[in-house]
């Protein structure tokens, strides 16, 4: 079993630096989350990790293009194909066709929910449709490893929860995922999840482990705290101390409150 | 409103191709549309031949460029100079009155040469070879062929290419497996022979439509064609690389396609140019593909008679072409580098 990822990667482009010294490793079967703010270097680690941008620094550990799954921010469609031509390239370009390409296209094309939409163009399809297909266009080869740049965002909740089972189902079939994503519960639902802040790496673990490696802690709150640490959360706020939380005290909720919480830390 | 005002003219400084459509476009046109836009040709490279040459060249108008008095040549050597374009006239001392042989498909050259011998009176007989009536299609549409392939070459593959990479499908087939050369020419191949459909098509309704006599052979047209699309399309890569939109694209192709409309020939006469403007027309592909369709519809000339123009559009087509596709590829590159990468590990 091979893991992929990167180590010590650092990206510069045009003398900014989009990510410092960041590592990252995922397992076969396994996901890897990536969330952080705008700019904090989500996209600009999967390219890299894809092999679209060329590392300043440090190493890249990925299989070859052909066992590489890629669903870029922009959907990755061609929108003046149809859902069957856009399969049928994708497929020709992997080398796949007969009763293999029948098979896959049909078990995809039913996972995402297309199998009445395969002679319409990408570009009428809804938005939450056409990043299932984007989906599905990356696990046709079935991957070994496969990157999905933010695949719900902007999507539905009922698409989202058929996407997040595709990609599932994807873990379970053996493909290592990394995907960006701007939804914490997604997060919360893999295997590990990598935060990043300003291209650097803020937290790093299970789910389980970012929740326990925020310093301090944070407690919910009627009422507002000191500002520059206190933020609102629904009806109530959130407030964010640097102090150990009282013995039995989760120090934080969920992986949103660790998120903000360790930006603040990084910051104080 | 001051802030609209302000807004709009921040925009504007940041967009450096509006601004050089705005400022310098209008100046350059200006300037080379001036010296370019002259119909009225000065000197007619001419040469005289048979036993009166040396006379006949001594009292011809100076109108007349005199290169060349042979007064042992022949009635045969002067069409076959006429045919392969070394002259634009001939006067031939061997007939009484000596004849004067024009090249009709130089039609403003012609126009004026017919003109000046017609003020000669009955001394001259004059021959318009290859457009005997001087009609203005016959020498138009040949070049307007050229200029169709220059706008789907241009134009259109560059717009068809900036797409892919709008719509980010460009960074997708970066991390497919595919070589760089596939996709460069799987992207190319079709607007190629789209293109070729379209010459083969214009050309025929050229020659049915408006008469256009079709002289030459058709193989050695196909040829020059297809050199001319290679340099086209190669431009249309490069312009494409160099846009990050499709609006980019068509302003850049605009800025390419206007000099050639100008300056190719096929409308203002190169001779009738000052030598620094016909000198920025002698590097213009259009420039050359008109000599070579102008020359095989008309004059029916062989590859002896246009070998110039071919070699220069071949290099011309090697020099545009390999660099889109270098800095084509130089998308696909850290790719490429990956792949290597992989293989090595």
């Amino acid at each position: 079993m091979t893991a992929w990822g990167v180590t010590g990667l650092t990206v510069e482009r045009g003398g900014h630096v989009s990510l410092a010294d960041v590592s990252v490793s995922v397992d076969p079967g396994e996901i890897v989350a990536v969330v952080g703010g705008d700019g904090a270097g989500k996209t600009t680690l999967l390219r890299t990790l894809a092999g679209a941008i060329r590392p300043t620094e440090g190493e890249v550990s990925a299989p070859s293009l052909e066992r590489i799954g890629f669903m870029p921010t922009a959907a990755g469609v061609w929108r003046d194909l149809s859902v069957d031509e856009n399969i049928a390239f994708v497929a020709a370009a992997h080398g796949l066709s007969g009763s293999v390409l029948e098979e896959r296209r049909a078990a995809l094309l039913r996972g995402a929910g297309l199998e009445g939409a395969t002679t319409r163009l990408a570009r009428n399809l809804s938005g939450g449709m056409r990043q299932k297909l984007a989906f599905s266009l990356a696990m046709l080869h079935r991957p070994e490893l496969l990157i999905l740049d933010e695949p719900s965002t902007g999507v539905d909740p009922v698409s989202r929860v058929d996407l997040w089972r595709m990609v599932s189902l994807a873990a379970s079939q053996g493909a290592a995922v990394v995907m960006a994503t701007t939804y914490l519960d997604e997060a919360e639902r893999a295997h590990r999840v990598l935060v990043l802040n300003g291209g650097a790496v803020l937290l790093d673990g299970t789910p389980a482990e970012v929740l326990d490696g925020v310093p301090g802690h944070v407690v919910a709150a009627d009422a507002p705290g000191e500002p520059a640490r206190t933020w609102r959360r629904g009806r109530r706020y959130r407030v964010w101390s640097p102090d150990d939380p009282p013995a039995g005290v989760a120090r934080v909720a969920d992986i949103e409150d660790a998120v903000v919480a360790a930006a603040i830390a990084k910051g104080d | 409103m001051k802030a609209m005002i302000l807004k709009e003219f921040r925009e504007l400084r940041r967009d450096r191709r509006t601004m050089a459509m705005l400022i310098i476009l209008p100046i350059v046109l200006l300037t080379i549309f001036g010296y370019a836009a002259n119909f009225t040709v000065d000197s007619i490279p001419t040469r005289v031949i048979g036993p009166g040459a040396e006379q006949v060249a001594a009292n011809a108008p100076d109108l007349f460029d005199i290169g060349e008095v042979d007064t042992d040549a022949t009635t045969d050597d002067a069409l076959t100079w006429m045919q392969d374009n070394d002259t634009e006239v001939v006067i031939d001392t061997t007939t009484q009155p000596p004849t004067a042989y024009i090249d009709g498909a130089s039609l403003f050259t012609a126009q004026s040469a017919s003109a000046a011998f017609g003020r000669m009176g009955d001394q001259v007989q004059v021959d318009i070879l290859y457009n005997p009536d001087l009609d203005t299609s016959w020498v138009m549409v040949p070049a307007l062929i050229g200029l169709i392939l220059t706008f789907i070459g241009t134009i259109i593959t560059s717009i068809g290419l900036v797409k892919e990479r709008q719509t980010g499908t460009l960074e997708q087939l970066a991390v497919m497996p595919l070589k760089p050369a596939d996709v460069i020419v799987g992207k190319i191949a079709p607007y190629f022979l789209l293109a070729s459909f379209d010459m083969l098509v214009v050309t025929l309704l050229g020659v049915w439509i408006f008469d256009v006599p079709f002289n030459g052979n058709p193989w050695l047209f196909a040829l020059g064609a297809g050199i001319f699309l290679f340099v086209v399309l190669g431009l249309g890569v490069l312009i494409s690389t160099a846009s990050q939109t499709q609006a980019q694209a068509i302003q850049l192709a605009i800025m390419m396609l206007l000099p050639q409309i100008l300056l190719s020939g096929f409308i203002f006469p190169l001779d009738a140019m000052p030598t620094a403007i016909a000198a920025i027309g002698r590097c213009l592909p259009l420039t050359y593909f008109v000599e070579i369709a102008q020359g095989i519809f008309l004059r029916g000339a062989g590859i002896e008679a246009l070998w110039l123009p071919y070699v220069v559009l071949t290099g011309m087509a090697l020099f545009v072409f390999t660099a889109a596709v270098l800095r084509f590829r130089r998308d696909l590159a850290p790719s490429a580098h990956h792949r290597a990468k992989a293989k090595a590990a």
